[in-house]
């Protein structure tokens, strides 16, 4: 109760894509084209998020509450890398994503072993209280201040076709498009990947087969954590470090709801489609509903998705009539 | 004292007060409740006045989450809404108190059902999510209707008064909530002894059975929706006098967050739970600020950064309760009254 605002509105806000100028003195089609441009950048990082939620969601039947949470500490300890140790970026990247793999384990046999077989509120309630957990953690230990991160790319645009997008944009397009590709790969080639289908599938008849479901659990915490970081670094280089970017993490809900909760191609298509509606409603429609109209559009997509179709796109359909 | 008592009826078995042990101590409990404005500090009084509203909310939350089993994250918000339409009834219509706390119940109770109606097909995790975003939507409703919220600027609230009798005083406020509590216990407890509240009970142990021995499932999670939102209209309708301004900053999700502490630490599904699990986490950030200034003096920064200290306790206790103490305070309870039931032979 008497707290201090930590969730005071506006969600971390994130660029249009590319310089303002270049937005503002173009033709609508333009206008269009840059918006869409800014909506799948931002999608993609939504994706990667989302990916990591399905994972564990489709794996452990975990409702995880602490996505964005992963992917803010991710970005803070590779901040923390750079800048106390000085370890160049891309030593820091990749020991944030050895950290994260380990942290991923370590939440996984400490919190959510235990809870297995639990009532789903007890299961939604202890990520919930992780989340708390560990954007509190990172309060205490970094403030609450905002960060420039120190990523080495550079400001110059690049132009194509009259639209603009920095480097670091680019880079966070492609990587996200080379995840979702190598997670194709995985999981219809690999014997790992095999055994998270058949896990997702059916836990019991997976056990049955051989498959060490435990193992399959942490292995689905891992690949979470690490992606959530991937997206962590991304949306701090692209933007700012500061906690609130954790509520990106909010994102997800829209995004999984939309693709349907447990397919992975539907995290990517339904982040992808939150990123451009966004970035679109808060374009054409935040003269008439005010700022706040972009983070908001994406929860009432949720909304109504829920209300019509809330099973998703390609979610698989539990059928229920009660 | 409870040895070797048996129950010849259901009469018996239902009865709220089964000994007389238990009475005395309430009667006991009560006398104490009535002397204590009179000797506490002012400043134990404000928070022991918290407490009876965080006891309110966490009833209506547990009616909800506890004992219909439909899970929300969204208690904050009608909180919220409870907090400003009584301010706004009494601040630009100049209605009474008296009138303006009820209508603050309904109001939230009628945005309960608004709620209620597309979350009657969703279930368990989307119904988590739902009400999720009912949170943000409520927040930026708050913070973006300037008109009638001042947005993050906040309201004042006007000084209640009841039957000429204002209520200006921590003192008047805590028989106020002395009362209140009591009859929301009192209403809660019956509640589950009543048609309505086994049929709650039903559909949160397995819906399709009870749909199946004719309980009419959409009318009674209606009901449940909005007997919980109603509870947490007239927490914040409560909370916006105790603290006598309000403003966007105090009903984040964090709230909801200590709202869910409180039923889980408490005890799921039950109204005694509910009361200890309210009372601990009120007083929760009460012993990490003593904590915090014994420690201040070697690490100066835990002053500046209470709100994030007070946050990862609470993460900390609900997650040490969940996997360690399912039943919560009440379980507790109820294991130390039986070992001591048969002390020594508690075998």
């Amino acid at each position: 109760m008497r707290l201090q605002p930590l969730n005071r509105f506006p969600i971390h806000s994130l660029p249009l894509g590319g310089s303002q100028e270049a937005v503002m003195d173009s033709l609508s089609l333009k206008i269009f084209f840059q918006l869409t441009l800014g909506g799948v950048i931002v999608g993609s990082i939504y994706g990667l998020i989302a990916l990591g939620f399905v994972l564990i969601y489709k794996a452990s039947d975990v409702v995880n509450f602490a996505q964005g949470e992963l992917m803010m500490l991710g970005a803070y300890i590779c901040y923390y890398m750079i800048t106390t140790y000085h370890v160049p970026f891309v030593p820091a990247f990749l020991i944030t994503l050895l950290f994260s793999a380990v942290f991923g384990i370590l939440i996984e046999l400490l919190i959510l072993r235990p809870m297995l077989g639990k009532h789903v509120f007890s299961i939604i309630m202890v990520t919930v209280a992780l989340a708390t957990l560990l954007r509190s953690l990172v309060g205490l230990f970094w403030g609450h201040d905002t960060y420039r991160f120190p990523a080495p790319f550079s400001d110059k645009a690049i132009r194509f076709f009259g639209l603009s997008i920095l480097p670091v944009e680019l880079t966070t397009v492609l990587t996200a498009v080379g995840l979702f590709i190598l997670f194709y790969l995985f999981f219809k080639y690999s014997n790992l990947g095999l055994a998270m289908r058949a896990t997702a599938f059916d836990q019991k008849y997976a056990f049955l087969m051989g498959i060490s479901v435990k193992k399959i659990f942490s292995l689905s915490w891992i690949l979470a954590s690490v992606v959530a970081s991937i997206g962590g670094v991304f949306l701090a280089s692209i933007s700012s470090l500061q906690t609130t970017m954790s509520f990106i993490g909010l994102k997800v809900f829209p995004a999984v709801v939309l693709g349907g909760i447990d397919s992975v191609a539907g995290a990517i298509l339904g982040g992808l489609i939150v990123g451009l509606t966004e970035n679109l409603a808060g374009g054409y429609l935040s003269k008439f509903f005010g700022s706040g109209v972009k983070e908001l559009s994406a929860f009432f997509i949720l909304l109504i998705v829920l209300m019509i179709k809330p099973y998703g796109l390609f979610g698989k359909k539990e059928i229920l009539r009660v | 004292m409870g040895c070797g008592r048996c129950k010849t009826s259901y009469r018996d078995d239902i009865k709220i007060f089964q000994t007389g042990f238990v009475k005395f101590w309430l009667t006991v409990l009560v006398a104490t409740l009535l002397v204590f404005p009179f000797v506490a500090s002012p400043y134990l009084l404000y928070t022991v006045n918290l407490c009876g509203i965080a006891i309110i909310g966490a009833l209506g939350l547990n009616i909800l989450s506890g004992y219909t089993g439909q899970i929300s994250l969204g208690h904050a918000a009608f909180i919220a809404i409870g907090a400003y339409t009584s301010t706004i009834l009494s601040l630009r219509l100049g209605i009474p108190f008296w009138a303006s706390l009820p209508l603050a119940g309904f109001v939230s109770a009628i945005s309960g059902l608004i709620i209620a109606i597309p979350c009657l097909r969703l279930r368990g995790l989307y119904l988590a999510i739902a009400t999720f975003a009912f949170h943000f939507i409520v927040e930026y409703i708050i913070v973006h209707w300037n008109g009638l919220t001042n947005g993050t600027g906040g309201l004042t609230v006007p000084e209640a008064s009841l039957f000429g009798l204002a209520i200006n005083s921590d003192r008047k406020i805590y028989f106020l909530l002395l009362f209140l509590v009591f009859c929301g216990a009192a209403f809660a407890k019956n509640l589950f002894r009543t048609e309505a509240g086994r049929a709650f009970i039903a559909i949160r142990d397995n819906d399709i059975s009870a749909e199946i021995i004719g309980i009419n499932i959409t009318k009674y999670k209606i009901r449940s929706f909005m007997l919980s939102s109603f509870y947490a209209g007239i927490a914040g309708g409560l909370y916006a006098v105790t603290l006598s301004f309000i403003g966007p900053e105090h009903f984040t999700f964090l709230m909801t967050i200590e709202y869910l502490a409180m039923v889980l630490v408490g005890g799921v599904g039950t109204i005694a739970g509910t009361v200890f699990g309210a009372v601990f986490m009120t007083l929760l950030p009460e012993g990490i600020r003593l904590l915090k200034d014994a420690f201040s003096h070697d690490y100066p920064f835990l002053v500046t950064r209470m709100a994030d200290l007070q946050a990862s306790c609470y993460g900390i206790v609900i997650i040490l309760f969940l996997i360690f103490e399912p039943t919560g305070l009440f379980g507790i309870w109820i294991r130390v009254r039986n070992y001591w039931k048969g002390w020594p032979y508690s075998y």
